[in-house]
């Protein structure tokens, strides 16, 4: 039976080297992304403790100055502070995956990330794969292997698979498996995200990127 | 169940057709070009992208969070509500309880006929953990939930049962005055088992007993509400835009139903869980009203696992004859079951009432409410459960007369539907067993040497049907055609996932001969889209794609008139060929679609479709057979489902890649019913051990095969509807699990009568095997 990943378990910022955190900002820069247009949380909303803070998070290359209060979840700030609703919220315990986002290039749950915790790091969404408005290529595979049903845990499924292939280019059916098995697909849409997976490496080695 | 099924298909065939003179028959459709074909969802970039908006992602302006307090206890009487610290806490703009005004709704009915309300929308006698107290509504999620905390209630806390044994018990604790019986069991025969038995050569008897499954729905239960004057608009995570949310709000809110908007373009999953109103839309609604602001009320993960439906656990006697050249001669079903607190269960006889060539059945079922969740539909309600130990039982009788599997099913084979006395449209059953048997290999396999060591293989079968899946009218589709060929579909049907658009589009496509890609649809949104009944049942397919069909029939037979007059040719000797009507004897002859609209003045063709009613003298029902080979780990008594297959008759295949992805599916849930999930309740504190998920197991990436198999059965119906097909959704979930239980028999020689077949209860049976 399957065991719950500890990978996703977000690093604390003293865990990453510069040089990572450098590399992943600027290859965040590189895919361009049109954000919608998402108001900053009013300060008259956020707790009277007057325990608020500003953060800067870094966020499909852009850098967003928000207003948040330290116990905000990352997928919460995302989703209802900055609009991005592709990010989805399935338990909010760290046990489903729909919220996985990449973090410096390593799949996440976002729902087990506070915001606070994320500045500082490159955030990429489902959004973020976007190449201005065309598919990329983990979620063309998704496409056309019709590798969802309801859809709902999807972008979480593309991240994870996103995360996969940036570490491992070439993944085996196996390691594929292992990657997506901490996102739960309630459709059992499985067969066909294993099959996007792998098309998914053949579409990046086609593109000739590696982000 | 059974009988609001029944009353369901009664009225497909009996219903009044609007719009469609009776010399109007379309004939059946000989070769297609797109119906068939395996294409991409027309939605597939919406829902990779993150751009598709489920109700959890509507932000509106202005927008605060709901949230709902539960009782913890198992039962419980609320003696008093203090919400004053509450309504202080920063960001609160709202809280409700049952004494605020407007709250005092009844709910709960009993069974699907209505009849008497068992409770309220806040019911001071809360009869499970779960039970709804009190709603706040607060600027943020966060707020919402530091209110909830702050609110006190008084509880008078009450001895409970969540035992279904215990419950039938003279001196138990009482849901109800009237006591804990859902009613008096009613036997339901057809001829006699006493005499079935007595001529049966082998008479057989087991109890099989089934957990209670959660639906466990990705997207959580949910709405939000917003209110305009007197009308709101509720975009709602639902499985019907009509008759699940706009209509039974309208009624229970004593609203006009031309005032409430219902929106679902996306649901990230329901299962059956999303067919009712929700108490969570009435809440968001009463609570935007008090606040003036729209209101997101979406449950937590461990509310939907607690409050908003299961499939009801089952304990099943099962006993049967059967004749030593394998005729079945009688079936008894003695069920007793647990809906929870209310009503709410679904029959599992009608399997034994139905699948095989038996004279004499008798099913008797009886419910005892127990002080939990009460049960909802959950795919083909009623049949895996009832898959699980007649299915089961079908195996044991082979064996005892030494007979194959699949031979002894295809024995009992009918053809004429054994409930309701007509035949069936078209009845795939033996084709699916044979077909199936074929792809999977099934007589190599079974008489292929199974030991290995400590790791044992086997193989199992099963078959299945659905009551349902027939769809039936009242349905509608409006079909609107472009001068430059482009088409705008709008329906109010829901597309789960299942790829209810897509198909849609393929047959508008198809019947107009133009491209898929001309086609746009526009769904589920009650201020723009027809009506549609909800999607449950396996129904959407088989109602709403006769119904575009016969819209988009009548535009180009609009058309093809126009053409005709202009060019002096017969209509039926024209075709669409993207924007121009060519003649196919002369194709010199032709006109635009431009030309012929300019010269009628119009700017577009509209029609609306209506579903046909089904035919008067058959039954319409999807079926399905199922093979499973599995590795059983005798040391720790682990079980690997290695393949499956699933053979299916749903008559005509619209769009072979999400079939296929429906029938994975469909066997990879009923393979979470058969091996992995239970809720577990605790019986000393009466509440749930497991309401999150990751101790209440769905199956995961590492526990499904990726060897599955689909073998699509069409005996090309003709009688179904006017496009040929039977819904799938259902009927693929029916087989699975009761298909590995006996492959688990086969590869080590003890029955599972038990769900799920967990390592323990594997170990466990291995062992009292070994002690004899």
């Amino acid at each position: 039976m399957q065991d719950h990943p500890d990978k996703k378990t977000p690093t604390s910022p003293e865990g990453l080297s510069r040089r990572g955190f450098l590399s992943s900002v600027s290859a965040g820069a590189v895919v361009a992304v049109t954000l919608k247009n998402a108001p900053e949380a009013p300060a008259q909303e956020i707790d009277a403790s007057g325990k608020a803070v500003t953060i800067n998070l870094l966020v499909n290359g852009s850098i967003r100055k928000i207003l948040v209060e330290p116990r905000w979840t990352l997928v919460y700030v995302l989703r209802e502070v900055l609009g991005l609703t592709g990010t989805k919220i399935g338990c909010e315990r760290g046990e489903c995956g729909a919220c996985t986002v990449l973090i410096d290039g390593k799949p996440r749950y976002s729902c087990m990330t506070l915001a606070v915790e994320a500045e500082g790091h490159a955030i990429t969404t489902v959004e973020g794969l976007l190449v201005n408005d065309q598919l990329g290529p983990v979620q063309q595979a998704f496409a056309e292997e019709d590798a969802f049903q309801c859809g709902f845990c999807t972008p979480g499924q593309i991240m994870a698979v996103e995360g996969l292939l940036r570490s491992n280019p070439n993944p085996t059916l196996d390691q594929i498996r292992t990657g997506v098995s901490g996102n739960l697909c309630r459709c059992g849409a499985y067969k066909n995200i294993f099959n996007a997976a792998a098309k998914a490496a053949e579409l990046r080695k086609q593109k000739g990127g590696s982000l | 169940m059974t009988e609001f099924y029944d009353k369901l298909e009664e009225s497909f065939r009996n219903s009044f057709e609007p719009s469609s003179p009776p010399d109007d028959k379309m004939p059946p459709w000989t070769e297609t070009q797109i119906v068939g074909k395996r294409l991409q969802r027309v939605d597939a970039y919406e829902r990779v992208s993150g751009k598709a908006e489920y109700t959890y992602d509507v932000n509106l302006p202005d927008m605060v969070y709901g949230a709902i307090l539960r009782c913890p206890h198992a039962h419980a009487i609320v003696k008093n509500v203090d919400t004053s610290a509450a309504e202080k806490m920063p960001g609160v703009v709202g809280v409700l309880t049952g004494k605020s005004p407007g709250t005092d709704i009844p709910w709960y009915g009993v069974g699907y006929g209505g009849g008497p309300m068992q409770s309220k929308l806040f019911d001071s006698h809360c009869r499970y953990q779960g039970e709804e107290v009190a709603a706040v509504a607060a600027q943020t999620p966060y707020q919402a939930y530091d209110a909830l905390k702050a609110i006190k209630v008084d509880y008078e806390v009450l001895s409970f049962v969540v035992d279904q044994d215990e419950a039938i018990k003279p001196d138990a604790p009482k849901l109800f005055d009237a006591g804990n019986s859902t009613g008096k069991p009613m036997p339901n025969q057809r001829g006699s088992v006493e005499k079935g038995f007595a001529e049966a050569d082998v008479v057989l008897e087991e109890t099989f007993s089934t957990s209670v499954q959660l639906h466990a729905a990705m997207e959580a239960h949910g709405s939000v509400v917003k209110w305009d004057g007197d009308k709101i608009t509720i975009w709602d995570s639902t499985q019907g835009v009509y008759d699940a949310s706009m209509l039974t709000f309208a009624r229970t809110m004593k609203m006009p139903y031309n005032n409430v908007r219902v929106i679902c373009h996306y649901v990230g999953g329901a299962f059956g869980a999303k067919l009712e109103l929700g108490k969570y839309t009435v809440m968001a609604a009463l609570l935007a009203r008090k606040s003036g602001r729209p209101v997101k009320l979406m449950l937590p993960r461990e509310d939907t696992m607690l409050a908003v439906g299961n499939r009801p656990n089952a304990r099943m006697t099962v006993k049967a004859g059967v004749k030593k050249n394998g005729t079945l001669t009688a079936l008894q079903l003695t069920n007793v079951y647990s809906p929870g607190a209310y009503s709410g269960a679904a029959s599992v006889g009608f399997l034994f009432q139905e699948l095989y060539k038996c004279p004499n059945v008798m099913v008797t079922e009886s419910g005892i409410y127990t002080n939990v969740g009460r049960a909802r539909a959950f795919r083909a309600p009623g049949f895996p459960t009832g898959a699980w130990a007649l299915e089961q039982m079908m195996d044991m009788l082979a064996e005892k007369i030494s007979m194959d599997p699949v031979e002894f099913r295809l024995k009992n084979f009918t053809d004429v539907s054994q409930s309701r006395k007509m035949p069936y449209s078209s009845a795939g059953l033996k084709n699916c067993l044979t077909e199936g048997a074929k792809k999977f290999g099934w007589k190599e396999a079974r008489a292929a040497n199974k030991d290995t060591g400590h790791i044992k293989r086997g193989v199992g079968m099963a078959a299945g049907l659905w009551m349902m899946g027939s769809g039936g009218p009242p349905y509608t589709a409006e079909v609107r055609m472009f001068a430059d060929g482009g088409v705008t579909l709008k329906t109010g049907a829901m597309d789960l996932g299942t790829g209810t658009k897509t198909v849609a589009c393929m047959v508008a496509a198809e019947e107009l001969g133009v491209p898929v890609e001309n086609i746009r649809i526009l769904n589920a949104d009650t201020a723009i889209t027809p009506y549609a009944s909800s999607s449950g049942g396996s129904m959407t397919l088989a109602s709403l794609v006769p119904a575009v069909r016969r819209g988009a029939w009548i535009v180009k037979r609009q058309i093809m008139d126009w053409a005709a007059e202009a060019l002096g040719v017969p209509a039926d000797d024209l075709e669409i060929r993207r924007d121009t009507i060519v003649s196919r004897s002369n194709p010199d002859k032709k006109r635009t679609l431009e030309q012929l609209f300019r010269a009628k003045g119009v700017m577009d063709v509209i029609a609306i479709g209506n579903r046909e009613p089904n035919p008067a003298n058959k039954v319409v029902m999807p079926f399905s057979a199922q093979f499973a080979e599995v590795e059983v780990n005798t040391m720790t008594g682990a079980v690997k489902v290695l393949r499956l297959v699933g053979a299916d008759d749903s008559a005509r295949v619209v769009n072979l890649k999400t079939y296929e992805n429906q029938v994975y599916g469909g066997m990879l849930q009923c393979l979470g019913y058969g091996l992995l999930e239970k809720r577990v309740m605790d019986r000393k504190t009466g509440k749930m051990c497991n309401p999150n998920l990751y101790d209440y197991k769905v199956p995961g990436a590492l526990d499904v095969p990726v060897d599955l198999d689909v073998v699509p059965i069409d005996l090309k119906d003709n009688e179904c509807n006017n496009v040929g097909s039977k819904g799938i959704g259902e009927p693929c979930h029916v087989p699975t699990a009761a298909a590995i239980a006996n492959a688990i028999f086969n590869a080590i020689g003890v029955r599972p009568a038990h769900s799920p077949m967990d390592n323990r209860t594997i170990l466990e049976l291995l062992g009292k095997k070994k002690r004899g």
